[in-house]
């Protein structure tokens, strides 16, 4: 389980967000261009840092001010997905599902073992040795996300994990990563703009406004709340 | 304006000027301009190559002070180029990923020798490390004396040369996506791993190709060299040094000399562009 105080300074607005996410549960997080999604999971994977407050995960404590503690990004264990992905342009798809567990010292031939399960769990083992930047965009987003899960991360962040895949792939895409985040049965928090991805993947919803929490809770009982403008306008489209 | 009348006038424009006499001079010029100042650069170049018998040059290869001269020269900016690239990357990949007090007068110190004329800084090595010098006078008590050995040609081609591998390894450090690095320390990376892993790798056409400019700039430094180093055949008498040299005598040596640091400098060139335009 996952549990978040985080107040950090940004250019236009304070960010002051208290949130947490259980075992197993999938956060989506909602809200305007700008209003701090993509720096609530940069502030929890570890490359940005809060001014003040406390971040733990399960037992461990990956932030704190008032402790004195503050846990690198690299020992952190999060998976943490980019929106365009930034899977590494001079490395084979192979290779960069294996580069955390080379960073982790693990050996040659389970390096080797684990890759190839990832990958044939996940439908690339064809695109093994491909250069990744020949692959389609649903496929980056696959080796993306097998990249982060053969680290058995303890939590998931997924920042936009469809846009960048194309129309008709998006539906199948969708289901097949909402099958992935059951299977890995950790905490996830997904960052999107559309409807259909809070439909099919969140177990509960948090809406963002310049920096803070304006509304938390499940998925009807916050997309019921027409009275607010973001999610009037969010619910129509 | 939308956007068709905004076409629709320019292609006027276009045609008018095309049909003007005044667009056929213009262009007549440009291209007499460009002939004349291509011809002013390969004229000389060539002139090298017309002076001199092809017997005449590979005779003067076997003159030991053109051999000496060459082997010199292609050692020392070897050795220089291998401690610019050993030092000057640390020192750009720090430049260009940290913002820390006094980094702009790092910044302008490494282009220092850019702009110092080659004589100042040949000058100032002498005060620095000459047997009297500021440094000099302590590595003399210590027995050790660099003045007028292969050292000092080392240094001499270190200060002039080392701006231009640290200004183009910072450019390609800089042109180097953060979200890279970033994924890179989610996955588990250490900084250490970071830099080996990602961004070296992802720079490393930019960093090869300033390293070649760098050692193509210390296979030519001339005045520091004959200032700081003195002129010694076969230890501190590099290739420039040597055509300076022998154009008082056997011009031929001096010849060949040139036209050898043509051909390098030419391989210089194509290597650059080849490294460059690798892209993933």
């Amino acid at each position: 389980m996952l549990s978040l105080h985080a107040v950090r300074q940004l250019r236009d607005f304070a960010l002051d967000v208290t949130l947490s996410v259980g075992r197993g549960e999938t956060l989506v997080l909602i809200g305007e261009n700008g209003a701090g999604k993509s720096t609530v999971l940069n502030l929890i994977s570890g490359i940005l840092t809060p001014d003040r407050g406390e971040i733990t995960l399960g037992e461990r404590t990956l932030f704190s001010d008032e402790k004195g503690i503050d846990v690198p990004a690299e020992d952190r264990n999060i998976g943490h997905l980019f929106q365009s992905y930034a899977l590494f342009p001079h490395m084979t798809v192979a290779e960069n599902v294996a580069f955390g567990l080379r960073c982790r010292r693990v050996p040659k031939p389970e390096i080797a073992r684990s890759v190839t399960e990832q990958l044939a769990a996940m439908r690339l083992a064809d695109l093994a040795n491909v250069n990744v930047g020949r692959l389609s965009g649903g496929q980056r987003q696959r080796v993306a996300l097998a990249r982060a899960l053969v680290l058995e991360p303890e939590l998931l962040l997924l920042d936009e994990p469809l846009a960048a895949v194309d129309m008709r792939a998006k539906g199948a895409m969708r289901k097949e990563l909402r099958e992935q985040i059951r299977d890995a049965g950790i905490p996830c928090i997904v960052v999107t703009h559309t409807l259909r991805d809070v439909l099919e993947l969140a177990d509960r919803i948090c809406l963002l406004d310049e920096g803070r929490v304006a509304a938390d809770g499940a998925p009807e009982e916050v997309l019921g709340m027409r009275e607010n403008g973001f999610i009037a306008s969010f619910t129509e489209r | 304006m939308d956007l068709t009348r905004f076409r629709q006038e320019s292609e006027v424009l276009r045609h008018s000027s095309r049909t003007r006499p005044g667009r056929a001079a213009l262009t007549l010029l440009v291209a007499a301009l460009l002939a004349l100042f291509l011809l002013f650069v390969t004229v000389p170049v060539a002139s090298l190559f017309l002076r001199i018998s092809p017997e005449a040059f590979f005779r003067s290869l076997a003159e030991p002070v053109v051999l000496d001269a060459l082997s010199l020269s292609l050692v020392t900016a070897t050795i220089s180029t291998v401690i610019v690239v050993v030092f000057g990357t640390p020192l750009a990949l720090v430049n260009a990923r940290h913002d820390y007090r006094g980094r702009d007068i790092v910044d302008t110190l490494t282009d220092l020798p850019i702009v110092l004329p080659p004589a100042v800084a040949g000058i100032a090595l002498l005060m620095a490390f000459g047997r009297r010098g500021v440094v000099g006078q302590y590595l003399d008590v210590f027995g050790i004396h660099i003045a007028f050995t292969t050292v000092t040609v080392v240094l001499a081609q270190v200060f002039v040369a080392s701006p231009f591998y640290i200004r183009q390894a910072k450019a390609s450090f800089e042109a180097v996506d953060r979200l890279y690095e970033d994924a890179a320390r989610t996955l588990g990376a250490s900084p250490w791993t970071v830099a080996l892993r990602i961004t070296v790798p992802l720079a490393w056409g930019g960093l090869i190709s300033g390293a070649i400019l760098s050692f193509a700039r210390a296979l030519g430094e001339f005045g520091a060299t004959i200032m700081f180093a003195g002129n010694f055949q076969g230890k501190t008498q590099t290739m420039p040094l040597a055509i300076y040299t022998t154009m008082q005598g056997d011009l031929d040596a001096a010849i060949s000399l040139a036209i050898i640091l043509v051909v390098i400098s030419f391989a210089v060139i194509a290597a650059v562009k080849v490294v460059t335009r690798r892209k993933f």
